[in-house]
């Protein structure tokens, strides 16, 4: 959009030095008053919102945890005091058990040596885990009938941890982690990075490295002999069940196509409805009045809550979401529209109509080519804002990624999945983003005329 | 001269246009028809059979409002506050955005010379803040700080910073530059150039677009509610998850949101056409 260009009043009188400086001084003023009203108003919003409460509860250690358990997992090391079984497995997931402890973990026996890293060791032996912190001493806890009783060693109580007559937490930073009560003793230690990602962890495949898998691939021998070693390896990317690689993907089409259709519909029923809005193509006042207001109940009424009426009506899904921008968008993209057709140049169409062309004619060499620029811009602005809508109403129940990642939040156990989508929808914004503006350059820009 | 060979260099290009712009319309149309068949059939109900359906919902909410009879506008008193919570959260993300959006719009605009090396750390910013889906960032912070409306003005202002911050910087860039050579000539400081060269011309912008942004932003605030974050959102989860009998309060807080959006809606478009003059396509 232009800057108005500043208008030169040469008609009137040259203002004095004095008016001039009067009518500066008078907007700054203006301009201080604005201010005022605005800080006041931000301070009202302050108590409205009762900031200060919140920055008293508000629990950052939550930040820190999130983070990292959105870049890194954690093996859980789990003792079973019930039955006396060691599990070892990536979450404590029953899918991702190993079979051989990893050379971080030593089992002799009863005795279970776990080496945590950074100087941190955790000694199981029967009931009793002896946790060595190195700069703090050796800590003994040992899981009773009806508790625990925990030694400490002399000298101050450090804040990484808690330990009750019920129960012992120890978290000396955030990649290490003890816990005791009287049912079980359970040893973490968190990794870098996003375990299993491409392969779960009970497929021959997991082991692999990305080198092997290649190899595996142009391999004739096949791994499973229903399948080719490719299907193989595909399919178990695919159906991860941890990542959900498939369902996320469609998960990503499903936000595309209700971007993609509701954009679609809306500027193609938009388009003619504009023509009976424009006053320069429809004569009759009450039709423009009447199509006016169409217009402006579809765009007043929220896509919130077209979304939810139609989620009552079509269930959950990319109909359901499509409907809903198609509806907000015909109002809006309508409202665009007859705005540009009152705003043509009348003076092509009537060059048109001196040739002697047909009405039809007349349209399409005189008014089309005209509004044809704003209507591909305009639908295309749209369909990029739209992907970013589509995902919201997604995550109000109509389907797609937003309702994965909502989903996925809720249950904020596995952040790096919530990450995982994340980063998926916005690879998804920032692609239409640039294809739409790529496309409008290209269409409008790179017209050689 | 010979002007043939020009003539049908004319006719080819002509065809070949033609020829594009049926394969855009075939594709569009191939689109269109193969995507509402795939949605309807990913859909949990199917389109003809929901379309019977269609009026049921709404029916259901106008019924039960007008049955509550003169109640019903107790109920539009009841959820004023948080309408009015709803429409803070808008206004002051709006106010906060905005005004990050100024600077980062000063930084990130090519002619102004603020700071050159800033300009594409400014621009590559807002690409940042206006990718990042407000939801995400709201769901985030409602995590760490609790539920409250804050957590929702932080997401909706860092999204504002982001969409203004574009459109300011691009009409910052078009500013005209006689006014501020003038000054220059008479010796203006970087900051007078700025207020009586720059200022005046691209202020009427501003507030055009700083209104359009605060009516999204209302839209935006509700919909976080939705999710969480307070204000007029999350009453309706609260009457629509409450399935059978709440139609009446339903209906009250659709007419407050929509009376809501529909004055902000003209108060803003008057006041861009006082601001613009009608020079402006609102």
């Amino acid at each position: 959009m232009s800057a108005p260009a500043m208008s030169m009043d040469t008609g009137e009188a040259v203002p004095t030095r004095g008016r001039i400086a009067r009518a500066v001084r008078m907007q700054s003023r203006i301009g201080f008053a604005m201010l005022a009203g605005v800080l006041v108003y931000l301070a009202y919003a302050w108590f409205a919102f009762d900031v200060s409460g919140l920055i008293a509860s508000a629990r950052p250690e939550r930040a820190a945890l999130l983070a990292t358990d959105a870049v890194a997992h954690k093996v859980h090391v789990e003792k079973s005091l019930r039955f006396g079984d060691v599990v070892i497995a990536v979450e404590g997931e029953r899918t991702a058990t190993y079979k051989t402890p990893p050379e971080w973990v030593d089992i002799d026996g009863e005795r279970v040596r776990v080496d945590m890293g950074d100087g941190y060791t955790a000694l199981i032996e029967g009931r009793t885990v002896v946790l060595d912190a190195p700069d703090y001493g050796r800590i003994r806890v040992t899981a009773t009938k009806d508790g625990v009783e925990t030694e400490l060693p002399s000298g101050e109580q450090p804040d990484w941890l808690r330990a009750t007559d019920a129960k012992f937490d120890a978290r000396p930073s955030l990649a290490q982690r003890v816990q005791v009560s009287r049912a079980k003793i359970e040893v973490h230690r968190y990794f870098l990075g996003w375990e299993n990602f491409f392969f779960p962890f009970d497929s021959p495949l997991a082991a692999l490295s990305f080198g092997e898998v290649t190899d595996l691939v142009f391999d004739d021998r096949r791994l499973n002999p229903e399948i080719s070693n490719a299907t193989l390896v595909f399919r178990s990317f695919w159906e991860n069940p941890d990542w959900q690689h498939g369902n996320v993907f469609v998960a990503l089409l499903e936000t595309l196509l209700m971007a993609v259709l509701g954009t679609f519909t809306a500027a193609f029923v938009g388009l003619p409805l504009a023509f009976l809005a424009a006053r320069n193509f429809t004569p009759s006042g009450a039709l423009r009045f009447f199509v006016r207001r169409v217009f402006d109940f579809l765009r007043g009424i929220d896509m919130l809550i077209w979304s939810l009426i139609f989620i009552r009506a079509f269930g959950l899904g990319p109909l359901t979401g499509a409907l809903a921008i198609a509806f907000t968008d015909t109002g809006s993209l309508g409202k665009l529209f007859s705005e540009a057709l009152e705003n043509i140049d009348r003076k092509q169409v009537e060059g048109v109509n001196a040739t002697g062309a047909s009405k039809l004619q007349t349209y399409r060499f005189g008014v089309i080519p005209q509004i044809l620029p704003i209507f591909v811009s305009q639908g295309l602005y749209y369909l990029e804002s739209n992907t970013r809508s589509a995902t919201v109403i997604g995550a109000l129940g109509a389907g797609g990624i937003g309702l994965m990642l909502v989903e996925t939040m809720r249950t904020s156990r596995d952040w790096e999945n919530t990450l995982y989508i994340i980063i998926l929808t916005i690879l998804l914004v920032i692609a239409m983003d640039n294809l739409s503006g790529l496309l409008r350059r290209r269409l409008i820009q790179g017209k050689p005329d | 001269m010979n002007t043939s060979p020009f003539h049908e260099e004319l006719l080819r290009m002509k065809r070949r246009r033609q020829l594009y712009s049926m394969a855009v319309v075939a594709i569009v149309a191939a689109v269109i028809v193969a995507g509402y068949g795939q949605a309807n059939s990913m859909n949990s109900g199917g389109f003809l059979s929901g379309l019977q359906q269609f009026f049921d919902y709404p029916g259901e909410i106008v019924v039960e409002a007008w049955q509550a009879g003169p109640a019903f506008f107790g109920l539009l008193i009841r959820f004023l506050p948080a309408l009015i919570e709803t429409l803070n959260i808008a206004a002051v993300a709006t106010i906060l955005g905005g005004l990050a959006a100024v600077i980062f719009a000063f930084l990130g605009a090519s002619n102004l010379n603020v700071w050159p090396p800033a300009v594409p750390v400014a621009r590559r910013l807002m690409d940042l803040l206006r990718a990042f889906p407000e939801l995400i960032v709201a769901l985030f912070l409602i995590f760490v700080l609790g539920t409250s409306p804050v957590p929702a003005m932080i997401a909706v202002a860092l999204h504002t910073t982001g969409a203004l911050g574009k459109q300011f910087s691009e009409v910052n860039e078009n500013i005209d530059r006689k006014a501020i050579e003038g000054l220059e000539a008479v010796g203006a400081s970087w900051f007078q150039r700025m207020k009586f060269g720059v200022l005046p011309q691209v202020l009427p912008n501003y507030l055009s677009y700083f209104m359009m942004r605060f009516e999204i932003n209302v839209r935006a605030s509700a919909i976080l509610g939705f999710v969480g974050a307070g204000g007029i959102g999350s009453e309706l989860r609260r009457t629509i998850g409450w399935g059978q009998g709440s139609g009446d309060e339903t209906a009250a807080l659709f007419l407050l949101l929509i009376m809501a959006i529909f004055a902000i809606d003209q108060a803003s478009s008057w006041m861009r056409h006082r601001v613009s003059g009608g020079g402006l396509p609102a």
